[in-house]
């Protein structure tokens, strides 16, 4: 919890890590990629202030005692939602394994929702580990990664029938919430990697998943907006939004908040600070501090009010997963509900006055 | 366009300068994406080697393999260089891609099993997304300046004072066959049909929403390249 002149703010991360991506971890002979990938994450860190930056060695892993601190005791969150990838392709142990991630479970069980995953292209086999995985984790969530190599595969997309049988499965296991990250070399090289038009399709067809785009789909944001103001179970991921722009280009920042608020609208946004590519104090703090700026090119984006930034800093996320809210920091939202923001934009009725 | 470094020709540095990141529509020069540029003189004419580099050892293959394929082409095309050598550092397909465009293998060839197609619907994809994102560039100063919907709507190009945007939105349009010329529309839809006056608010804020979108990436891109290379950086490959 967080509190600013006198609001209180209830804080639940929806995209964290607690990863292994120390020397020891590298597989042989694809200590480039490994490398390769957390040098990428390093160099988005290195966005955040200055004073927040850790050295390379600390941030190829951190330990629970780091990630306590940095989470609940300086970073005000109430509950982190973690996200597992694997790429078992470069890190021996896996980069961020589900069982990893619940080894923090043990000692902050009351304060952690461990998201699972699965992989279409392991077929049966993975199904029936997906299986096992939420009957043991009890999942609400599962992350989604398809852009990760597996053997000869570059990638695979949500509307591959494999994966609708996963989808489906998931659906009928209980799994509410898709995280879906999207990135480079998904196959087939020659297509668009950051297209987010498969989680059009998978949204429309499995209406009991909501489906949270982390990043937003930046690079692709405009498909991403045009998405999500068309489908009622498209939510956005602000992780590397609050990150990426706030300190290093604000005004960015600005542009990108003002077309969120827009086009998706604040019952859809999802607080997440991306531990520990970043960690969530200055986050936190920061956005509860900011304001749309008083220039004219920000003039006709919504504004960010005090319950605006308490559902997007929590209570969206609380209600995708039932996480218990103190009676004292609720507000209604509209996150988890059938409701469609977007049809006057879709039927062209709205949007600036020229 | 930035001058040529200190030993490169004008004439080389401006080929460069017509290689877009399709991504981004911004020309790989001012990216900082090229990072050396050098000229040996042989009997048969200039050889000239350049080297490529990019914010990240996982840009997208696609894309990169464009920027090197063009810079190759551009350069190669340049009166008087008898052969060029283009080379991507540092990217997790630096070796494929390279060997790929020096060998003239094209996508397919190079990404043998991973690519079924070559990438021009992809550029065409990225040149549409351009134009549309180039239409609020020009848009806004008439909006701010009063102009309403009906006015917007019936806007051609020809009355648009010449400018570097208005150039550039010129070429983006020509390269994927939409009207270009004086008496083109300003706002068209991206299949080139025009907008009417009901459609105008909300064809802005999606022009809007995609410049937001290409100048957000490119301020990763340009931040990300920065660090990366950065003297003394831990990343430095």
């Amino acid at each position: 919890m967080y509190e600013k002149d006198g609001e209180k703010y209830f804080v639940v991360d929806s995209h964290s890590h607690f990863w292994d991506a120390s020397k020891e971890n590298w597989v042989e002979g694809k200590e480039q990629y490994a490398k390769g990938w957390i040098d990428c994450f390093y160099g988005y860190h290195q966005l955040g202030p200055p004073e927040t930056h850790w050295d390379w060695e600390k941030y190829l892993k951190v330990t629970p005692e780091d990630f306590e601190r940095d989470m609940f005791i300086e970073g005000h969150v109430d509950y982190a939602i973690f996200q597992s990838t694997y790429l078992k392709e470069w890190y021996k142990d896996g980069f961020n394994t589900a069982d990893q991630n619940a080894a923090l479970l043990e000692r902050w069980g009351d304060k952690l929702i461990v998201n699972g995953r699965f992989d279409p292209r392991e077929g049966d086999a993975g199904l029936r580990q997906l299986e096992a995985d939420v009957a043991k984790y009890k999942h609400k969530g599962v992350k989604l990664y398809t852009a990760e190599w597996n053997g000869d595969s570059r990638g695979y997309k949500l509307t591959d029938p494999e994966a609708y049988r996963f989808l489906q499965a998931a659906q009928d296991l209980g799994v509410k919430n898709v995280h879906v990250h999207k990135g480079p070399t998904i196959w087939p090289l020659d297509k668009d990697a950051f297209d987010v038009a498969d989680v059009d399709h998978a949204a429309t067809d499995f209406q009991g998943l909501n489906f949270i785009v982390e990043h937003v789909g930046l690079p692709r944001i405009e498909d991403f907006c045009f998405m999500a103001v068309q489908e009622p179970n498209v939510y956005a991921g602000l992780s590397v939004v609050v990150g990426g722009l706030m300190h290093a280009r604000p005004k960015f920042f600005a542009k990108v908040m003002g077309e969120l608020l827009f086009w998706v609208g604040e019952d859809k946004m999802l607080f997440g600070g991306d531990y520990n590519i970043w960690t969530p104090k200055w986050q936190v703090e920061g956005l509860v501090d900011w304001q749309m700026p008083d220039d004219d090119q920000f003039a006709d984006y919504p504004r960010l009010t005090t319950a605006s930034k308490k559902k997007i800093l929590g209570l969206n996320a609380a209600k995708l997963y039932d996480i218990p809210v103190p009676a004292e920091l609720q507000l209604p939202t509209e996150a988890g509900e059938s409701m469609q923001p977007g049809e006057e934009l879709v039927e062209g009725t709205a949007g600036a006055q020229a | 366009m930035i001058t040529a470094p200190e030993g490169v020709s004008p004439e080389i540095w401006a080929a460069l300068d017509t290689v877009l990141d399709p991504e981004l529509d911004e020309p790989i020069t001012g990216l900082d994406f090229v990072e050396s540029c050098t000229v040996s003189h042989g009997p048969d004419g200039d050889v000239v080697s350049v080297g490529l580099r990019l914010p990240t050892f996982f840009c997208a293959p696609n894309f990169s393999f464009l920027m090197v394929a063009d810079a190759y082409d551009a350069v190669s095309a340049v009166p008087g260089v008898a052969r060029a050598e283009v080379t991507l550092a540092d990217h997790h397909a630096s070796e494929e891609i390279n060997g790929g465009v020096a060998a003239h293998a094209g996508f397919v060839g190079t990404f043998t099993g991973e690519a079924t197609a070559e990438l021009d619907e992809l550029r065409r994809t990225f040149l549409t997304k351009a134009s549309v994102a180039g239409q609020d560039r020009l848009a806004r100063p008439l909006v701010d300046a009063g102009a309403g919907p009906d006015e917007l709507a019936s806007a051609t190009l020809g009355e648009l004072p010449e400018s570097d945007e208005l150039t550039r939105l010129r070429r983006r349009r020509a390269a994927i066959g939409l009207p270009y010329d004086d008496d083109a529309p300003l706002l068209v839809h991206p299949d080139g049909s025009r907008v009417t006056s009901e459609q105008v608010p909300l064809h802005l804020r999606r022009a809007r929403l995609q410049r937001v979108g290409i100048e957000t990436n490119g301020e990763y891109c340009k931040s990300l390249l920065a660090l990366r290379y950065a003297p003394g950086a831990a990343t430095a490959p």
